[in-house]
């Protein structure tokens, strides 16, 4: 009787391991962007046509939101990332956006338009394929001092949790 | 007193159509389980089959996602909230028979979020198509349909 109970128990465990390693191989990316991988790097130019690269704010963290100008959900987050970026910023905090509108212009204009007050670069498929995939919008990654990816979020944010997880992201060393 | 109340029904019968035709607009929505939707699963039995007349599927999303992945033999159209990606989508149909099998989809955003599907499907709906589906994403492209380990394809 032991020894069935074990039997089952074992026949379980394998069924349970088998299944997710199924899911792992069919989602996306495999462990690309995947929360405590290191984040990946990128180097870019902003709307102005400056340097924007990941690289470059090594030690502070990071807010990292692929966003596009015709995307609801990530229109009604804008105003709250140029919020934190104004209060969270002297702490440690840098937003970046990655716009993946087809087109440059409707995302200068929206830049002015919701006064954002941080970098935004034009993406590419290779950038997102990099971070695991970005099949749907928003999705946001958080960066934590050490360069690894502390937390991603696919779809609107809850942007009381998102708080939160910046503050405890920032008081880390 | 009186005439402006007259003047004042008098424009708001005149209106009244207009406003009509902006609620029709919005009702134009497409809401889960509608005829005109069809699910991912059955896109995909549809394209595995040995069905000779397969539809005819366009995607009306932007162009990063489709280079990140699409459906095997889904067309590039682009994000038809857009003047220019609609442009493009009567140009690939019009010489089309009007009872062509099409199935659009874009899976930018959730669904109830996404600006490209309806312009798309009203704009076929107007030019006369008659056997036009639009794939239901309830959420995004990559959790209804890649992370199903649906098939995909990458690239233009």
């Amino acid at each position: 009787m032991r020894k069935l109970v074990l039997l089952i128990v074992v026949i379980a465990i394998a069924v349970v391991v088998y299944e997710g390693a199924r899911r792992n191989s069919h989602s996306r990316g495999g462990h690309l962007g995947a929360v405590d991988s290191p984040a990946p790097q990128f180097s870019l130019q902003d709307l102005d046509g400056k340097p924007l690269a990941l690289a470059s704010y090594q030690g502070k963290v990071v807010l990292l939101n692929f966003w596009a100008t015709w995307c609801t959900p990530c229109r009604g987050e804008i105003p709250q990332f140029v919020d934190f970026q104004n209060t969270l910023g002297p702490q440690g905090l840098q937003l970046i956006g990655i716009s993946m509108d087809d087109d440059a212009k409707p995302v200068h204009e929206f830049y002015q338009q919701f006064k954002m007050n941080y970098p935004v670069a034009i993406g590419n498929a290779n950038l997102a394929e990099s971070y695991g995939g970005v099949l749907g919008l928003p999705v946001t990654f958080l960066i934590g001092r050490d360069g690894r990816i502390a937390a991603k979020y696919i779809g609107a944010t809850d942007l009381t949790a998102l708080q939160q997880k910046i503050q405890s992201l920032l008081q880390a060393k | 007193m009186r005439s402006f109340l007259l003047l004042l029904l008098a424009i708001t019968l005149v209106q009244a159509p207009g406003i009509a035709h902006t609620q029709s607009s919005a009702a134009s929505d497409l809401p889960p389980g509608s005829s005109q939707l069809i699910n991912p699963e059955d896109l995909l039995s549809l394209l595995q089959s040995g069905q000779e007349n397969k539809p005819l599927v366009l995607n009306v999303g932007p162009s990063i996602l489709y280079m990140q992945a699409h459906i095997p033999g889904a067309e590039y159209i682009g994000a038809t909230a857009g003047k220019q990606s609609l442009e493009r989508l009567r140009t690939r149909v019009k010489s089309l028979p009007r009872n062509q099998s099409i199935v659009l989809y874009c899976g930018c955003c959730p669904w109830s979020r996404c600006p490209n599907v309806r312009p798309a499907y009203n704009e076929l709906h107007a030019m006369g198509f008659t056997n036009v589906k639009v794939l239901y994403i309830a959420d995004n492209f990559g959790a209804d349909w890649v992370d199903k380990g649906y098939p995909t394809i990458k690239g233009q």
